[in-house]
């Protein structure tokens, strides 16, 4: 055997464990999803089904209880990916310009990062819940205020989508401030001296120095904040219990789940349709999302 | 604009917390640029010339002391009110933002009755990019330009508001030494054409002395000595000056004056009277200035037998070859470098490890010799007090035994 034959075999060996790994766990998964979803009327206790096609699909995109998941799925995403990077934005720019006590804000922000989310979940239904017993602490303020209690957890649907974004945001906020406090802290000083000399207002300074330096963190942020987004479901559940169909707050992920296990379980064809369809739609967001930010650069 | 530097001090908080003593990066400083001067700010790395540029630039607020502007005091204003340009090290270019939009920057922050039109900020834009030769660059990205077209865009970005002084910091450091020569020829073409007051720092003693009108050379946060480069080289004020011109270095040995004749080792090398310090430098002194008191007073400061230790500082073209002159060192090598002849010896008292002299290539030297014998020139050979390290006035007037009689 050639020398170079050799090498090229020992290079295959090391990769192997990893390629098995993924061979069996992420690849073989993936195209038996793709499989089953044209599997028609399949049973996972047989391993039968009647033929191939795309009913599954038909039957997916024509059900309500699909379409008001996406409906609120596409909600959740629309409105907490730009506030929640927004908001950390001018948290992180505020923490960058205080000197005193930085640390201990710093940590203060990062603990919902390090909370699970079932006792956050918790915390926010004592929060918004109405009782027969207490209105909740929400409810409290916002009669302090003379407005009228709502029930946010079984009312009408913008006060439970309202808590859900909430939540949301809440929670993915204390990863974005921490990649957004480091990606300014990254900035070369000198930049901003230079500025200073220039005589450059704080605004400027901001929208044409600083902004554009850290703009790839934010692009990485809203990327993987879209395809969090349309991946939530533990939060949903936290907040409103494993129902969500008739809660009307059901999500693309819990859907899935839902005709794997659920009430309604036992349709893996469908989930797997189900599955593939969200996959489609976060692939181009995702191809959108990069398209948009290698354009400016 | 000239910039007056009145007992400047800067002190920072020590941060080790064993010793409490402030740390002091420009001690006292004081100190008149003329207008329309190019100003090499000199000195070894933490010897507070960076500080004292930032000080000027206003992006430092000094403990004590005040910076004139011309009539004005600008101590207490920010740094875009001081009508300044200042060059960063790294020259500090906006990498997003094309070279046209960089050399517009400050024009465009500019507000109220300054503020220009589209039209006039372009033209302004224009200009200095002409001034630094970059004008077909306008359209591309700082990261796709070398380094020396960096620093252009960087001074055309300083120049571009036509500021009264201009500051550079290091402007030479990250530039490859033959973009080095040519740069800071262009650096001071262009403080020629715009005559702007131009200070720049840099700890490369013939970057400094090739191009300033007047170089401060600093150590620990003190001036040492200010002048003409040509000047403090042929008359450094004490030994740190002596040694920090000048390539290849000085050559420092232990020395004694001995009735009025300059020791070094057991030799007598140099005759020595004295002169009163002055401005002047040593060449053209006349000998009726050595009055009876400057005598007298050199005389008591050699004590009661009168010798006194000095170190003798000899630059390496104060050496002649000469075979029967009064100095002789071992020969440990000769190298031969075109224009000139390196011989490399050693000598006991020296305090570098090698001496080494250049001669004219007019001589010739037997590499294989044990010995090589040199006389001195009183010009090039200075004293300095062991203890102060202050330069001892004397005037060699001659050479000694048998030199060039």
């Amino acid at each position: 055997m050639k020398h170079s034959d050799f090498n090229h075999l020992k290079g295959w060996l090391y990769l192997l464990p990893a390629i098995l790994f993924l061979a069996v766990f992420m690849i073989y998964p993936l195209i038996d999803v793709f499989v089953y979803s044209f599997e028609e009327g399949y049973n996972s206790a047989s391993q039968t089904y009647f033929g191939i096609g795309s009913y599954n699909y038909s039957y997916v995109l024509h059900d309500p209880y699909f379409l008001q998941a996406v409906k609120n799925t596409f909600i959740l995403v629309v409105i907490t990916v730009p506030l929640s990077t927004a908001i950390a934005l001018l948290i992180s720019v505020g923490l960058n310009s205080i000197r005193p006590l930085r640390e201990l804000f710093q940590t203060i922000y990062f603990l919902p990062y390090v909370t699970n989310t079932l006792a956050v979940g918790l915390v926010f239904m004592i929060l918004f819940k109405k009782t027969a017993y207490s209105d909740g602490f929400i409810n409290l303020i916002i009669q302090w205020f003379g407005g009228s209690s709502v029930d946010f957890i079984d009312g009408p649907y913008w006060a439970k989508m309202f808590v859900l974004c909430f939540y949301t945001i809440w929670v993915v906020m204390p990863f974005k401030i921490l990649i957004l406090t480091s990606a300014l802290a990254s900035v070369n000083p000198d930049y901003y001296n230079a500025a200073k000399v220039d005589g450059t207002s704080r605004f400027r300074t901001f929208l044409r120095i600083t902004l554009p330096m850290i703009s790839p963190m934010i692009f990485y942020l809203i990327i993987t904040g879209f395809i969090g987004a349309f991946k939530a479901y533990s939060d949903v559940v936290a907040l409103f219990g494993t129902d969500l169909n008739a809660a009307e707050m059901n999500t693309i992920v819990g859907y899935v789940y839902d005709m794997l296990y659920g009430d309604s379980g036992g349709y893996p064809s469908y989930a797997a349709a189900a599955a593939i369809l969200l996959f489609a739609i976060v692939l181009t967001i995702t191809c959108i999302n990069l398209l948009a930010s290698s354009k400016k650069y | 604009m000239e910039v007056i530097l009145k007992n400047l001090t800067k002190r920072y908080p020590n941060r080790n917390k064993k010793s409490r003593e402030d740390v002091i990066a420009v001690n006292d400083f004081t100190f008149e640029i003329p207008d329309g001067k190019l100003i090499g700010l000199l000195g070894p790395s933490g010897c507070g010339k960076s500080t004292t540029l930032n000080l000027i630039s206003g992006l430092q607020k000094p403990t004590s002391g005040t910076i004139f502007f011309g009539k004005d005091d600008v101590t207490n204003l920010p740094p875009e009110s001081r009508g300044i340009g200042l060059v960063f090290q790294n020259y500090a270019l906006y990498p997003h933002l094309t070279v046209k939009q960089n050399i517009l920057f400050p024009l465009e922050n500019l507000k109220g009755k300054d503020k220009l039109s589209k039209s006039e900020m372009l033209k302004k834009a224009l200009e200095a990019a002409k001034l630094v030769q970059i004008e077909e660059l306008m359209d591309r990205k700082p990261g796709e330009l070398s380094g020396g077209q960096q620093q252009r865009v960087a001074i055309a970005r300083a120049l571009v508001k036509m500021p009264g002084v201009l500051l550079l910091d290091e402007p030479l450091s990250n530039l490859d030494a033959r973009l080095r020569l040519q740069t800071r020829e262009e650096i001071r073409r262009i403080q020629r054409e715009t005559n702007i007051t131009t200070i720049f720092v840099t700890h490369d003693q013939e970057e400094a002395m090739s191009i300033s009108d007047m170089i401060v050379v600093m150590n620990a946060g003190v001036v040492m000595q200010t002048g003409n480069p040509q000047e403090v080289y042929d008359n450094p004020a004490n030994l740190f000056v002596a040694k920090f011109l000048g390539t290849p270095p000085i050559n420092v040995f232990d020395g004694i004056i001995k009735n009025r004749k300059l020791y070094i080792g057991e030799e007598p090398v140099l005759d020595l009277s004295l002169y009163r310090t002055s401005e002047n430098s040593a060449r053209n002194f006349p000998k009726d200035l050595v009055t009876a008191s400057v005598q007298k007073d050199f005389e008591g400061a050699c004590g009661e037998d009168g010798t006194k230790k000095v170190y003798a500082a000899i630059r390496p073209e104060g050496f002649i070859l000469d075979e029967n002159g009064p100095f002789t060192c071992c020969l440990s090598g000769v190298e031969v470098m075109g224009r000139d002849i390196s011989v490399i010896s050693t000598h006991h008292a020296s305090l570098n490890p090698k001496v080494r002299s250049i001669i004219s290539t007019e001589n010739k030297i037997d590499p294989a010799r044990p010995f090589v014998r040199f006389s001195l020139r009183p010009n090039k050979t200075f004293l300095f007090d062991k203890e102060t390290e202050e330069r001892i006035h004397v005037r060699a007037v001659g050479l000694l035994e048998g030199g060039m009689a």
